[in-house]
């Protein structure tokens, strides 16, 4: 098992036990390592620091009510807390509703497999290595994407290079993703 | 819920992915690709892979250090969020509806039948979803056999089939597929001959139209 490894399964146990015990010290773990970066992220997406403070407290109090509604099947913790940390942003920032895919399965149905869970997880391992691993300048762009304030066509304009570098890793991930929703 | 189409042969672009998984698109664009997605798998999964790109990015960002205090205040916030906790329902529109996915639902606040058309000439009908933000978002009841007044626009159009069928030019576009077309793109989508079309159509700059006949339907069209 890698460092990282151990750290991703880290956060789906401090996640579950949020969700069962109400456990605070777990919560605090996951506030410790995710809150300093959900903030981080909002600030770079035009926040003030006070506001981004605020926002990331309401972003960490979120994952705390909907833990339930996370599946380490189909997402790691740091893509789940993206995702709210994303709508947080929408909602303050722009002032906009995020209208949401129906059926979005989030919450598990059945108790995941052991098996789907991990392999789900190292697939989100094997992907953040590969942008790791992506040369600094088209690594930057795709942070710009997502943590500034590009444009979409200005995404279809910039990313083909960084997009067609990671499409393979993109690709993997996405025979992963499909089977883990079926 | 609305059922799958297995049968989808024209998708988002990867551009659009991206920037709905990055919470930057205008609302008008994130709501036609909400409602693709729930009608696609294929989409679904696809998304699925850039949220993951976004939560790489989050683990291996930089930090900013909170506030001291911080914790101990969300852990006040969630204390009073227990509290006043029964409010917490969605506010999921109850209706189901064959052609309307959720998303479309809940702008509309219903289903078809709730949907407020507007005429706008030739038979062509439309209702603008309301939304924030520079683009807009419009469903559009086209009869069979009848042309899209004919435009080119200035950014970026997505066109999602809801029922029935459009060609443009060779391609056909039938239930959940979605047409993706840039200011090169000078199309003139016709409804399919067998049933009336009903899109979903989300503009990033207003239409231009060409011809008389649309020159006078676009301040009606209010497109």
């Amino acid at each position: 098992m890698t460092a990282k490894n151990e750290e991703n399964t880290e956060w789906v146990t401090c996640i579950a036990r949020v969700r069962d015990a109400q456990d605070k010290a777990a919560f605090a773990r996951l506030f410790a390592h995710f809150a300093p970066r959900v903030k981080a992220f909002l600030m770079r997406s035009g926040a003030d620091a006070a506001m981004a403070d605020e926002c990331t407290q309401e972003v960490m109090a979120t994952l705390w009510q909907k833990a339930h509604l996370f599946d380490p099947a189909r997402a790691s913790a740091a893509t789940w807390i993206f995702t709210i940390a994303r709508n947080r942003k929408i909602d303050a920032l722009r002032k906009a509703r995020r209208p949401e895919p129906e059926d979005v399965i989030w919450g598990p149905d059945e108790s995941p497999d052991q098996a789907e869970i991990l392999a789900l997880q190292q697939e989100s391992e094997k992907l953040a290595e590969a942008m790791a691993a992506l040369p600094e300048k088209q690594r930057a762009l795709i942070e710009k994407a997502y943590f500034g304030d590009l444009s979409h066509s200005e995404i279809a304009e910039q990313t083909g290079l960084p997009l067609g570098t990671i499409k393979s890793r993109i690709r993997l991930a996405l025979d992963r993703l499909r089977h883990a929703m079926k | 819920m609305t059922s799958m189409t297995d049968t989808i042969n024209h998708h988002l672009t990867d551009a659009l992915l991206m920037a709905y998984s990055a919470g930057t698109l205008p609302e008008a664009f994130s709501l036609a690709v909400a409602t693709h997605v729930s009608m696609c798998d294929e989409c679904r999964a696809r998304l699925g892979a850039y949220d993951t790109v976004g939560g790489a990015l989050l683990d291996e960002s930089e930090t900013v250090t909170m506030e001291p205090g911080s914790l101990e205040a969300t852990l006040a916030l969630i204390a009073g969020s227990e509290e006043a906790r029964d409010d917490t329902a969605p506010c999921q529109v109850a209706t189901t509806d064959d052609v309307l996915p959720a998303p479309v639902r809940d702008y509309v606040g219903g289903g078809l039948d709730d949907v407020k058309w507007r005429p706008v000439g030739m038979g062509v009908k439309q209702a603008i979803l309301p939304t924030v933000g520079d683009a807009e978002v419009r469903l559009l009841h086209i009869p069979a056999g009848v042309a899209m007044p004919d435009h080119g626009h200035s950014g970026t159009e997505i066109t999602l089939v809801l029922k029935g069928a459009f060609i443009d030019d060779k391609d056909r576009f039938a239930r959940g597929d979605v047409e993706v077309a840039d200011e090169k793109v000078n199309h003139t989508p016709v409804a399919d001959i067998g049933e009336d079309c009903i899109c979903l159509a989300a503009t990033e700059a207003p239409l231009k139209f060409k011809g008389l006949m649309p020159r006078i339907a676009q301040p009606f069209l209010r497109i």
